[in-house]
């Protein structure tokens, strides 16, 4: 069975997950909103950017992280201005490296449901009186609301399964930043394989879970649409 | 100057030609932008609803100023008190039948009387069976009368319709057509209703707007506009006269009804039309002859006496187009120009015109 030490990994991950979750939608939505209706020419650069997480090595993003929260990085110098002091090793940091490490996970199936919603819906409900702001919350959101479900379950599972970001940016801080994917690497370094196979286990379970339920809604979804 | 109380003027530069209208329509009734496909139609109704920005351009509508250049006036779309209903049905899935019908009526600001109101547009398009119901439930008539309503429900001071059966088929066409003929008979609301179709604008149209390459070649009411002969308005497969009328008898032996217009009346074919329903009558110019003197041993039903109002040349050097006042109706009829010389006619003339096959449009 898992240990204690196992169990505070555990729901640490869970804790780190939700958090980037929620915030990611938050800082998504605008995003993927203006990246799906947007001419500007700095589209592609933009859609370029948040696509890199999916093909950096995680090593090569919590690197740069790491710099820019040190002391002599940007974000560094702007948090200990604040007096917050530096956020490397710490579980704000964490947060900050998850939420950048997971973005195309959230923006690209909100960007996608928002294109094929189109701007007609958003064109009814103006010659509906309806001001941007209130036609944007009434019809884009609900309509958009499959969009919003898998950016949730995506990003949330992303962030369980990352590894690379955390190591570099967060070490292996029980109780800090230690999450179940450094756990089980610690577990394996220290040959107990038990534990580790406990983790990985459930690890395992956890991912074939999510994937299983995403493809449910997304065949009942396709049905649904017209 | 008078201003127009519903007057549109806008020039808006377009890929392929440049869209430069400017006209006025009436305060109810149809008005019915026709056209081929790409003349501009459905741009002018985007920017009347404000959807696409004419920087040059003015919408007067009701005799409220909703864009001018010259005072830098643009209101927003949400802020123009229109209905707009679009080509393909645009209800939001994610509501049901009723909640989007109040979606509208819940953004208008005066909305004491605003349950009437969507009372009456449930009523008015016999929708008040499918309340509960979600888009994808319903037929797509069902869905263009939902729309309808829907519009209608904010007390819009214009109705906006962007061939609002183009994407139907035939059945459900038919099947709609008969609402918006009761909304052009029994809404104060002027309608602004975009087609490429002939057989709507027959049954449809009040007024008619001729637009071809982004320009108006022909305004005016819909049976002046399609009895002229300097700009021939040809709908459908010939030029031809509209005429509005009642059925007054009929003739059980023979099996013919007559109607009756304003200055006269037409026998056709009994269909078995209600007494006292009011009907459109159309007479192709290739249906009418003309005869100086009364004829007496004809097969021909219908003899009108009228006046000759002009002659133009048709297509064909050989034909001439007459357009002919019979009281206060117009007719075309398509004669030979051998015939115009050899009758003597000429402008002023009273004659008889001879018709040979009247059409209900339905």
């Amino acid at each position: 069975m898992l240990s204690e030490a196992a169990w505070q990994a555990v729901w640490l991950t869970i804790e780190l997950a939700s958090l980037t979750t929620i915030l990611l939608l938050l800082l998504a939505t605008p995003l993927a909103w203006w990246l799906g209706h947007t001419r500007s020419p700095l589209r592609a650069a933009v859609g370029a950017l948040v696509a890199l997480p999916l093909v950096l090595p995680p090593t090569v993003l919590g690197f740069y992280l790491l710099l820019a929260m040190g002391p002599q990085g940007p974000l560094g110098q702007l948090t200990q201005a604040m007096g917050f002091g530096t956020l490397s090793f710490t579980f704000s940091g964490l947060l900050i490296g998850s939420i950048i490490y997971s973005l195309p996970f959230a923006v690209q199936p909100l960007q996608h449901a928002f294109e094929a919603i189109g701007t007609r819906p958003m064109e009814v409900a103006a010659t509906l009186r309806a001001r941007p702001l209130d036609a944007f919350l009434t019809v884009a959101l609900p309509l958009a609301a499959p969009g919003f479900i898998t950016a949730a379950i995506l990003t949330f599972a992303h962030t369980v399964g990352e590894f690379g970001v955390v190591l570099m940016i967060g070490g292996n801080i029980p109780g800090e930043t230690q999450v179940v994917s450094t756990q089980i690497y610690g577990y394996v370094e220290a040959m107990e394989y038990a534990e580790a196979h406990w983790l990985a286990g459930s690890m395992l379970l956890f991912s074939f879970a999510v994937l299983l339920v995403l493809g449910l809604m997304n065949s009942r979804n396709s049905r649904l649409l017209p | 100057m008078t201003v127009a109380h519903n007057h549109i003027r806008l020039v808006l530069p377009r890929a392929d030609f440049d869209l430069d209208v400017d006209f006025s329509f009436p305060a109810r009734g149809i008005s019915v932008l026709f056209g081929p496909s790409g003349a501009g139609k459905t741009t002018i109704l985007r920017c009347v609803a404000g959807l696409e920005h004419a920087a040059n351009g003015r919408v007067i509508i009701h005799g409220e100023t909703w864009q001018d250049q010259h005072s830098n006036t643009f209101l927003p779309t949400w802020r123009r008190p229109l209905g707009y209903v679009f080509q393909e049905p645009s209800l939001f899935s994610h509501l049901d039948v009723r909640a989007n019908l109040e979606y509208g009526l819940r953004r208008v600001k005066a909305a004491g009387t605003g349950r009437n109101n969507l009372d009456a547009a449930i009523e008015l398009l016999g929708i008040a069976g499918l309340l509960k119901r979600r888009a994808h439930q319903l037929s797509g008539g069902e869905r263009q009368r939902v729309a309808i309503a829907r519009a209608l429900a904010t007390q819009p001071q214009l109705l906006l319709l962007d061939e609002p059966l183009a994407a139907l088929d035939y059945a459900r066409r038919r099947e709609i057509l008969p609402w918006l003929e009761r909304l052009r008979d029994e809404l104060s609301t002027p309608m602004l209703y975009v087609t490429h179709s002939a057989e709507e604008v027959a049954r449809l149209a009040s007024q008619l707007v001729v637009l071809e390459r982004g320009r108006v070649v022909a305004v005016g009411a819909v049976a002046e506009v399609l009895a002229a002969t300097d700009v021939p308005v040809v709908i459908g497969e010939d030029a031809g006269a509209l005429l509005e009328a009642r059925i007054a008898a009929r003739d059980t032996q023979w099996h013919l009804a007559r109607a009756d217009f304003d200055s006269g009346s037409l026998w056709l074919r009994d269909n078995g039309m209600a007494m006292g329903r009011k009907v459109r009558l159309r007479i192709l110019a290739r249906d009418v002859s003309i005869t100086s003197e009364q004829p007496h041993h004809t097969s021909i039903q219908n003899l009108l006496p009228c006046t000759i109002e002009s002659i133009a040349p048709d297509s064909h050097p050989s034909q001439a187009l007459v357009r002919l006042s019979c009281g206060q109706s117009l007719l075309l009829a398509r004669v030979t120009r051998r015939a115009v010389a050899g009758l003597a006619l000429q402008t002023g003339k009273a004659v008889w015109a001879q018709v040979k096959s009247v059409a209900l449009v339905e």
